[in-house]
């Protein structure tokens, strides 16, 4: 975490003592915590052995993985794990699951930033039974509806393509982005609005000249938070498609389990290729991957 | 004098209480849209738990039988203590691992900024993954700890709290940081003329500070507890026996592995019924609907 992630505490305390020195801020904020530092330590282990582990064993080969310890580094690193897996579907499974993301953050946007709009900007009777509606809709667990949801895409002759993924996916990331966006929504003045007004322009100028401009920081962490959904989807996935086709990543690696059987080094290969994608992402866009997820549990 | 020019004109006239307010029926996609995949199934999922079907053909009513089959089922109640003990244990386990996290990542040394950047990074791997790792590292002729963890009882449970744990902490570590970067300093300042101590200060200001944060936090642990459905069917399947057979797992062996979806809707809605309920409870408990200041007196 950078020191500019989250810049606004630091700079609201500072105009209240603009004279006071360094050293005053040091007292909790700069100062050596050795207890704490060990935990974290304790924590870094946890996080960095498993993952480790992981690597290493995924550059075994694999009768030599076999009663070999995880710890030890390989003593021939092989890439035919890797091999294996890229040559069983792996490249298509991540196409369908890019093609998913995609579309549910499309859909997740398009259905929800007009609907906050409203929710924050017409308070009607219907406007706020609408939003009263997202906030229960929080409470739905996907596991409870896939039954039906089943039977229903079944009957939409919907069972087993990416459809069947992408909708029920996107209706469930909604509740938490129509939150997200209202809180953003709501701090937009009211002069904003009357200046526009003045200009004579209608809701539809608005949104596209007002709202979604001003919305930024809500919307992005609305589709960090919407292409996660997608990205870790399993259930829908598995319980909505059956072939090859419409095959996303992560029930691809639950199929590597029976395909692969006891070579777990291919499987834990696929585990580190599945990684890799956000993995990349959040090299380049750690700032915003991060501050949108702040924003998830924040507002 | 026709029409365009004047509405425009006239709204601008009324000003700015009526300024940039879209009609209401704006909101009609967004909530037809999540009516009929999310709300819609939920009331099918009730009619359907009084029918019977086996996923071919039509279900046909049965009445009560699938509830008083539930209800007597000692599986539904074995998997409601798995459920809830999973939830509690996890729920202490993450909040006790974020919370310290999260304060001593507040903190804005270049060492607690790297390491923070390494522990985000179990959150990048998706729950599937996550689950497919530790299969692997606990298979006992492969993995680190050479002994079949995941075939007692208490090692299965252990085994899947921990690596919920291992996936969420970051997330909600992320959070505590964000609350506690948020803690005005002024406090503490106080609290250091006044002689007060680090773990006098942490217990007195962080800690009741950050009642909001660890609301939001609790509710998303609670609530997101729910989805370790994906661990149990990699790690586990429910195993040993059925001893971590939590209740979306019940519902899918029913649904999905016997084909009884009257009875698999059964549970799914004692599963609504329950989250609903645990979320009501959470709310009133902690006043989180009401949204108290934590800045009240300053």
């Amino acid at each position: 975490m950078s020191h500019d992630t989250l810049p606004r505490p630091v700079k609201a305390a500072e105009p209240d003592r603009p004279a006071a020195p360094a050293r005053r801020r040091r007292h909790w904020t700069r100062r050596a915590n050795p207890l704490a530092g060990l935990g974290s330590l304790i924590w870094l282990a946890i996080v960095i052995i498993p993952i480790y582990a992981m690597i290493s064993a995924s550059l075994t080969s694999q009768d030599q993985a076999l009663g070999h310890n995880a710890l030890k580094p390989p003593t021939h690193p092989t890439l035919d794990n890797y091999n294996t897996v890229l040559h069983n579907g792996f490249g298509h499974f991540l196409w369908n699951t890019v093609l998913v993301a995609a579309a549910v953050v499309a859909l997740v946007l398009v259905l929800c930033v007009p609907l906050a709009y409203v929710a924050v900007r017409t308070r009607t009777f219907w406007s706020g039974a609408a939003f009263r509606l997202f906030l229960l809709g929080i409470a739905i667990p996907a596991q409870a509806v896939v039954v039906p949801l089943y039977l229903m895409i079944a009957k939409l002759n919907l069972y087993d393509s990416l459809l069947a993924v992408i909708l029920p996916t996107a209706a469930f990331a909604m509740p938490v982005s129509v939150l997200i966006l209202t809180g953003t929504l709501r701090d937009i003045s009211e002069e904003l609005y009357e200046a526009m007004a003045l200009d004579g322009a209608s809701p539809t100028r608005m949104l596209f000249q007002l709202v979604i401009p001003m919305t930024k920081g809500g919307i992005s962490t609305v589709v960090v938070y919407s292409a996660l959904q997608a990205w870790n989807g399993f259930l829908f996935p598995l319980i909505f498609t059956q072939s090859d086709g419409p095959r996303v990543l992560t029930l691809g690696l639950f199929n590597y389990v029976s395909q692969f059987g006891v070579n777990i080094p291919a499987l834990l290969a696929s585990v580190v290729l599945s990684g890799i994608p956000i993995f990349a992402v959040y090299l380049v866009a750690r700032r915003s991957l991060v501050g949108g997820l702040m924003g998830v549990g924040g507002k | 004098m026709s029409s365009t020019p004047v509405t425009g004109k006239g709204s601008a006239r009324q000003g700015g209480a009526r300024a940039g307010r879209p009609h209401a029926a704006w909101v009609l996609p967004g909530v037809l849209f999540f009516t009929f995949f999310a709300v819609a199934p939920m009331a099918l999922a009730v009619y359907l738990s009084f029918t019977k079907w086996n996923g071919l053909g039509d279900p046909q009513p049965v009445g009560l039988d699938n509830w008083r089959r539930l209800l007597s089922d000692d599986r539904l109640i074995q998997s409601l203590t798995i459920t809830v003990l999973l939830t509690v244990v996890s729920w202490a386990f993450q909040t006790v691992v974020s919370l310290l996290l999260g304060v001593w990542a507040a903190g804005r040394q270049r060492n607690r900024a790297i390491l923070s950047a390494i522990f985000f990074v179990p959150f990048l791997l998706s729950s599937t993954a996550i689950a497919l790792l530790f299969y692997a590292l606990l298979d006992p002729n492969f993995g680190i700890i050479r002994q079949d963890t995941l075939g007692s009882t208490k090692g299965a449970f252990l085994a899947i709290v921990f690596v919920g744990g291992w996936q969420f902490i970051p997330f909600h570590t992320l959070i505590y940081q964000g609350g506690a970067r948020q803690i005005p300093e002024v406090l503490y300042q106080a609290a250091a003329i006044d002689g007060a101590g680090r773990y006098r200060q942490f217990f007195s200001i962080t800690l009741p500070q950050l009642r909001n944060t660890a609301t939001t936090s609790s509710v998303l642990m609670i609530v997101g507890s729910l989805t370790y459905f994906e661990t149990v069917l990699i790690l586990t399947q429910g195993g040993p026996g059925t001893d971590t057979a939590i209740l979306p797992y019940l519902m899918y062996e029913a649904g999905f592995k016997s084909y009884d979806f009257g009875y698999a809707s059964a549970i799914a809605t004692f599963l609504v019924v329950a989250a609903t309920a645990l979320s009501l409870l959470l709310v009133r408990l902690t006043g989180f609907g009401s949204m108290r200041s934590t800045r009240e007196g300053m």
